[in-house]
């Protein structure tokens, strides 16, 4: 499939009619660590095609357990995952993981990062980086292919880690905390830049936070995790218009509202 | 630079210590001390001398040699510690007696193991240079991040390439593990020949002290050490180009 032709594609076309199979589904999901720490407890939940879903609760409350058990980095102690109505026994090209560190390779160039999963997947180098430059430029770095990381900023690294994610096509982004490394700055032009990201890339994106703020500007959904045993608290669908100036929405009494209540419910267990 | 965390003396300061020789050796005091002019002119003597020749032929075969097996073999140890804990509680005990036991004292063993020849003085050199280069490199493969290696899998590499990915991310601590290994290296080719005595610069060693030439001997000395510190300042060199990416390690 051409990437440059991305939104001719099948998949494309079958997420604008609405799909209402989930692509993501976790049935009865608990995790114990080491036998003692109950991380999670009976997760059930759907994650709908094409739609952004935020992971939002306390730190310590299981969300990257959660996250990692998605993405097939970690085997949960009861329960499964499904990813296109088929349980996951690892991890799979359909999924793509960005993480909190970034977790680039050092000694490569942005360029060599950014096509590391096409690589994997033992696409030719010519087509390989050519796909990678593409995404390197949509996630708004081009010129810097042939940088190191060391080069970079914490926010430019984390571009890297993004275009990886989308260069290998897969379905699912799951991304761990992916702007809690990086100044408010560049937190706040990173969003934006997701939100336009999602008008071009067709994908189902899965993304833990702790910032509420981040999660009603983001999200189509938010589950609410409780803290431990990290149980699901609450589901949301903030219903937020996200055209137009980034600002506005940020002032929009829908996106003040939602994120009191949100506070609110939250502001218990941190008490 | 530094070396086992002793600064290497800068160059004012080794004039300061050659004047010091000198005046030492002026007074002959020592049969041990001539004066440091002496070693020099010795020096020329010694390396125009054909048995000086094949004396550095064999100290260097012997020496690359034991290296090279070192190298590769603490890395494959040090690799097999990092990432089975199993082999690590099993190895690592060992491993740090062998570092810090007085090798010099396992020679005679590997004599009568090895024979009066090459084999042991070869042998001797890995010894000396293994287990700092298994042990260095077993940190580094310690320290790789884990969301890298969690990266690796979940974009599917295979098992060579998380290999791949946990030996280039170990290359810091892989690379003063060897610039270690090749000081120790040294002495073990030294002490080997020594005791040997029969082979390469150890007969050399025993030639002059037998015939008090006290100026070649330390001659002697001088050009060993300088090819130690080069060989050690060309790996630090190396290094240094590896360490950008140390820096940036998460
Ligand atoms: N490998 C592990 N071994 C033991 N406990 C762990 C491990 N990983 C996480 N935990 C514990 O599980 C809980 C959830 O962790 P995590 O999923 O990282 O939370 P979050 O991402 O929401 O901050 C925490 O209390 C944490 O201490
Ligand atoms: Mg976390």
């Amino acid at each position: 499939m051409n990437a440059i032709a991305q939104t001719a594609t099948p998949d494309a076309t079958a997420a604008a009619t609405p799909v209402d199979a989930p692509i993501v589904r976790t049935e009865g999901i608990h995790k114990v660590y080491g036998g003692a720490v109950h991380a999670l407890k009976d997760i059930n939940l759907e994650f709908k095609r094409g739609e952004l879903t935020s992971l939002l609760g306390p730190s310590g409350c299981g969300k990257t357990t959660l996250l990692k058990i998605i993405a097939g980095l970690l085997k949960p102690t009861e329960g499964r995952v499904q990813v296109n109505g088929k349980p996951i026994t690892g991890p799979g090209p359909e999924r793509a993981f960005v993480f909190q560190d970034f977790a680039l390779m050092p000694w490569a160039t942005v360029l060599r990062n950014a096509a590391f999963g096409l690589e994997q997947q033992g696409v030719a180098k010519a087509e390989r980086e050519e796909r990678a430059r593409h995404y390197v430029k949509e996630v708004g770095l081009a010129g810097f292919e042939d940088k190191y990381p060391h080069e970079l900023s914490g926010g430019m690294r984390q571009r890297v880690g993004l275009a990886r994610a989308l260069a290998v096509d897969a379905d699912v982004l799951l991304m761990d905390e992916p702007f809690s490394a990086v100044d408010e700055q560049t937190r706040r032009k990173f969003q934006e830049d997701l939100i336009r990201l999602r008008e071009i890339e067709n994908k189902t994106f899965i993304l833990v936070t702790h910032s509420i703020e981040e999660a009603v500007y983001l999200s189509d959904r938010i589950v609410l995790l409780s803290p431990r045993p990290g149980r699901v608290a609450q589901v949301m669908d903030p219903d937020i218009k996200r055209e137009g100036d980034p600002d506005a929405i940020r002032r929009a009494p829908e996106y003040l509202d939602l994120t009191d209540e949100i506070w609110r419910g939250l502001r218990e267990y941190v008490e | 630079m530094t070396i086992y965390g002793f600064p290497v003396p800068k160059f004012a300061a080794l004039i300061v210590w050659v004047i010091v020789w000198e005046i030492v050796g002026q007074f002959e005091l020592l049969l041990l001390f001539p004066p440091f002019t002496e070693v020099l002119a010795a020096m020329v003597d010694v390396v125009t001398t054909p048995s000086f020749f094949e004396a550095a032929r064999i100290t260097a075969y012997c020496y690359l040699l034991g290296l090279a097996l070192a190298v590769v073999f603490g890395i494959a140890l040090g690799l097999l510690m990092g990432l089975v804990p199993a082999a690590d509680k099993l190895l690592n005990m060992w491993i740090n007696i062998f570092l810090s036991a007085p090798l010099s004292a396992l020679v005679p063993v590997i004599m009568i193991l090895f024979g009066m020849g090459q084999p042991t003085v070869i042998v001797t050199v890995f010894m000396f240079a293994v287990w700092i280069i298994a042990l260095d490199t077993r940190a580094g493969v310690q320290h790789v991040s884990p969301s890298l290696k969690e990266m690796a899998l979940s974009f599917g590499a295979s098992r060579a390439q998380r290999l791949k990915i946990v030996l280039f991310s170990a290359l810091p601590e892989i690379l003063a593990g060897i610039r270690l290994g090749v000081i120790r290296g040294v002495k073990g080719v030294v002490i080997g020949q020594l005791l040997v005595s029969i082979i390469g610069v150890g007969a050399l060693f025993s030639l002059y002290s037998q015939n008090f030439l006290m100026g070649h001997f330390w001659a002697l000395i001088l050009i060993l050490f300088a090819f130690a510190l080069s060989l050690a300042e060309l790996i630090g060199r190396f290094e240094q180009k590896v360490e950008f990416y140390a820096g940036a390690r998460g």
